[in-house]
C-alpha cells in the first residue's frame, strides 16, 4: 500500500507540472494579452507594464522565473486584475466559498442518491424502480444552468422563501438553492449507479450465502449488498470532483457566490495569467489527490483489489 | 460485435462467435423453408423496439431534429419571418411577448413561444438555436470517435509496451480538470468570427471527450485480435493498418455506436455550459446553451425566454440518455445491467 501511495505521488507531481506548463502555453500562444481588452493604451503605457511584468524578456525566462517561485514556496505571484492581492490569498479567501458549497452537494446527492438507487434496485421494476430512474434520467437531463434560475424562479421570486442569490456566511438559508441545483445530477448519475451495482450484487452468491444462513433482509441489505453494491459510487467520487467543479463555475455564477469557480472564470475572460494558473494548478492537486484517495479507499472495501 | 462487412455480402448466418449465444428466438427451420438468418442489427433494432422508453426516446430526437432543420423555413413560409427577423412597427417599448400573445396582449398563434427582448419569435430561435447544439453535439463526437477509435484501435492491436504507454498516458488525462483546460483554451483563443469560434468548440470538445472511447475501442481489439479471422487475415499477408481498420474496428462498432449515442447528449452539455459562460457560441449565432444564457438575464420578469429554450434541450437530452441505454441493451447483452 505504502509503496502505491509514493508511486502514484511520484505520477502526480508531474502531472500537475505538465498542466501547469500547458496552461502556461495556451495563454502565452494566444494573440493578445491582459492589458489589450478594453481600449489602446498609449505606447508608454504599455512599455511600463511591459517592464513591469517581465514581458519583454524571452519565454524561457518567463517561464522559468514562474516554474521557480511555484516548486520554491508555492508561490503564483499577484494577481493582475486584483491589484495587490496574490494569487494564494485569493484562493484561500474563495475556496471555503465554493468547499461548503460542493462538499454539502456532494453529501446531499450521496444520501438520496444512494437511498433512491437501493430502494430501486430491490424492488425492481416496480413504480418505485421506474419512477425514480425516470427522475434521474430527468437529473441528468437538466442543464443546472436551467435547473437553477427555474429554481430560484419559483422559491424566491415566486413564493418568497428562500433569498436568490449572494453569499450569506456559513451556514445560511442562501445556500440552500445553489446546494440543491449543484447536487442534482450527482443524486441522479449516484442513484443510477447505486442501482446498477446493488442488482448486481444481489443476485451473487455470497449475498445467496447471507441469506441462506438466516439473516434478516435488512442485515443481508446493510452490511452484505451495500458494501459491495456501492463500489461503482466510490470510483464515480473521483470523476465526480471533476464534474463538481465545474458544476460549481456555473452555481457560482448563477447565485453570485465569490467562490473559486467564479474567481477561475473572471481570470479567464481578463487573461489575468497567475491567477489562472494558481486556480488550475491547485484543482489539479485537489483533484489527483482526491482519486489517489478514492483508489485507497477501494481497496479497503473491497479486498479482492489488491495494489501492487 | 458486429457483423463482419467484408463477410456480410448475402443476409445469412453472419454473427460473430461471441454473439452466437445471445441469439435467443431462432425459429427451428420448417421443411423446405429458406432459414433467414438474423443479423446482429436486425435482432437489436427488435429489441430497441420493444424498449417503450427507448422508442419513445428515438420519436422525441426525431422530432426534434426534423422541427429543427426544417421549421424555420416552414416558419418563413407560414408567417413570413426569420429567426433573427427584428420587428420594427411594435406599438409597445417592451418587445418580449408572453407565449400566444400579441403586441396588443390579445391572443395570437404567430408566437407560441412568445418572444425575446428584441421581439424575435421564440420558436423559430429555439430551432435554429436547435441546429447548432445538435451539429456541434454530432461533429464533436465524430471527432472523439476519429481520435477515440484510431487510439483504442493502435493501442489494442500492437499492444504490449505501446499499448501500456499509451493508456498510461489516457489514465494520465483521465484524471486533469480537462474542463478547465477547455475553459482556458476558448477564453484565450476567442474568435473574432462565430464560425471561427464554432470550429474551436468541435477541436476543444471532439479533443477532450475520446478517452472513455479509446478505453472500449482497446478493450474489444484486445478481445478481438486472436480470434481466427484476424490470422487468416494475417496469414494471407494483409497490412497491420489494414487489419486494425478494415478487420477489427467494424467489429467493435455495437459498443462504439451505444457509446457515441451517450457522447452526443454530454457535450451537447457541455457545448451549453461553455455558451452558457460566453465563450461558447458566438452571436448572431445562437444554441440552446447561449439562448438561455440570454434568459437568465431576464428571469424575473420574462421566465420563458429562459424556459422554452430550457426544456427543449432538456426534453432532447432525456430522449438521446434514454435512446441511449436502449441501444445499450439492444447492442451489447453483456453489459446489460439487468
Amino acid at each position: 500500500m505504502l509503496r502505491f501511495i509514493v508511486r502514484r505521488l511520484l505520477v502526480t507531481i508531474p502531472t500537475i507540472l505538465v498542466v501547469i506548463t500547458i496552461t502556461w502555453g495556451l495563454i502565452k500562444l494566444a494573440p493578445g494579452n491582459f492589458y489589450s481588452g478594453e481600449k489602446r493604451l498609449p505606447p508608454a503605457i504599455e512599455k511600463a507594464i511591459r517592464d513591469k511584468y517581465g514581458l519583454d524578456k524571452p519565454w524561457y525566462q518567463q517561464y522559468g522565473k514562474m516554474m521557480w517561485g511555484i516548486l520554491r514556496h508555492l508561490d503564483f505571484g499577484t494577481s493582475l486584475r486584483f491589484e495587490g492581492q496574490s494569487v494564494n490569498t485569493i484562493i484561500r479567501r474563495s475556496l471555503p466559498v465554493s468547499a461548503a458549497v460542493g462538499i454539502l452537494a456532494y453529501l446531499l446527492a450521496l444520501i438520496v442518491g444512494i437511498t433512491a438507487g437501493s430502494i430501486a434496485a430491490l424492488k425492481q421494476n416496480s413504480k418505485w424502480d421506474y419512477g425514480s430512474m425516470a427522475l434521474a434520467m430527468l437529473g441528468i437531463s437538466v442543464p443546472n444552468f436551467v435547473l437553477g434560475p427555474i429554481l430560484v424562479l419559483i422559491f424566491s421570486l415566486g413564493l418568497y422563501w428562500l433569498p436568490p442569490s449572494r453569499w450569506g456566511g456559513f451556514p445560511s438559508r442562501n445556500l440552500i438553492l445553489p446546494i440543491l441545483t449543484l447536487s442534482a445530477i450527482y443524486m441522479a448519475y449516484i442513484a443510477r449507479l447505486t442501482r446498477a451495482g446493488m442488482l448486481e450484487v444481489l443476485r451473487s452468491d455470497y449475498i445467496r450465502t447471507a441469506r441462506a444462513k438466516g439473516l434478516s433482509e435488512k442485515d443481508v441489505v446493510i452490511r452484505h449488498a451495500l458494501r459491495g453494491g456501492l463500489m461503482p459510487v466510490v470510483s464515480y467520487t473521483g470523476p465526480a470532483l471533476a464534474f463538481l467543479l465545474t458544476g460549481t463555475v456555473v452555481v457560482e455564477r448563477i447565485f453570485a457566490l465569490p467562490g473559486l469557480g467564479n474567481y477561475f472564470i473572471q481570470a479567464s475572460l481578463n487573461r489575468d495569467e497567475p491567477l489562472i494558473i494558481g486556480i488550475v494548478a491547485f484543482i489539479s492537486i485537489t483533484l489527483l489527490l482526491m482519486n489517489m484517495l478514492v483508489d485507497i479507499a477501494y481497496a479497503f472495501l473491497d479486498p479482492r483489489v489488491r495494489y501492487h | 460485435m458486429a457483423t463482419n462487412k467484408h463477410t456480410d455480402e448475402t443476409d445469412l448466418i453472419h454473427v460473430a462467435p461471441e454473439m452466437a449465444v445471445a441469439e435467443a428466438d431462432v425459429r427451428p427451420a420448417e421443411a423446405g423453408e429458406f432459414v433467414q438468418g438474423t443479423s446482429l442489427w436486425r435482432d437489436a433494432w427488435r429489441r430497441l423496439l420493444k424498449n417503450k422508453l427507448a422508442v419513445f426516446g428515438l420519436i422525441v430526437v426525431g422530432i426534434v431534429t426534423l422541427a429543427s432543420i426544417v421549421g424555420p423555413t416552414l416558419i418563413k413560409r407560414t408567417f413570413g419571418f426569420t429567426p433573427d427577423y427584428i420587428p420594427t412597427d411594435y406599438p409597445t417599448l417592451i418587445r418580449s411577448f408572453p407565449p400566444f400573445t400579441g403586441p396588443n396582449g390579445e391572443f395570437s398563434w404567430t408566437h407560441p413561444m412568445g418572444t425575446d427582448n428584441a421581439g424575435r419569435d421564440q420558436l423559430a430561435r429555439v430551432l435554429q438555436g436547435g441546429q447548432i447544439s445538435l451539429f456541434v453535439g454530432i461533429i464533436a463526437t465524430l471527432v472523439s470517435l476519429l481520435i477515440g477509435i484510431s487510439y483504442g484501435a493502435i493501442a489494442g492491436y500492437f499492444g504490449g509496451r505501446l499499448d501500456n504507454l499509451m493508456m498510461r498516458v489516457v489514465d494520465v488525462l483521465y484524471s486533469l480538470p480537462y474542463v478547465i483546460v477547455v475553459i482556458v483554451l476558448l477564453s484565450m483563443f476567442r474568435s473574432q468570427t462565430p464560425r471561427g469560434q464554432l470550429t474551436l468548440l468541435f477541436i476543444a470538445l471532439g479533443s477532450v471527450s475520446w478517452l472513455t472511447m479509446a478505453r472500449i475501442v482497446r478493450g474489444q481489439v484486445l478481445s478481438l485480435k486472436n480470434q481466427e479471422f484476424v490470422l487468416a487475415a494475417r496469414a494471407t499477408g494483409v497490412s497491420g493498418a489494414r487489419i486494425i481498420f478494415r478487420h477489427l474496428v467494424p467489429n467493435t462498432l455495437g459498443p462504439v455506436i451505444v457509446y457515441a449515442t451517450l457522447t452526443i447528449p454530454q457535450i451537447m452539455l457541455t457545448e451549453a455550459f461553455l455558451s452558457f459562460l460566453g465563450i461558447g457560441v458566438q452571436a448572431p449565432l445562437a444554441s440552446w446553451g447561449s439562448l438561455a444564457a440570454d434568459g437568465v438575464q431576464n428571469i424575473a420578469i420574462f421566465p420563458w425566454q429562459l424556459i422554452f429554450p430550457g426544456v427543449t434541450m432538456a426534453l432532447t437530452l432525456f430522449s438521446l440518455n434514454f435512446l441511449g441505454d436502449g441501444l445499450r441493451d439492444a447492442l451489447d447483452p453483456q453489459m446489460r445491467t439487468v
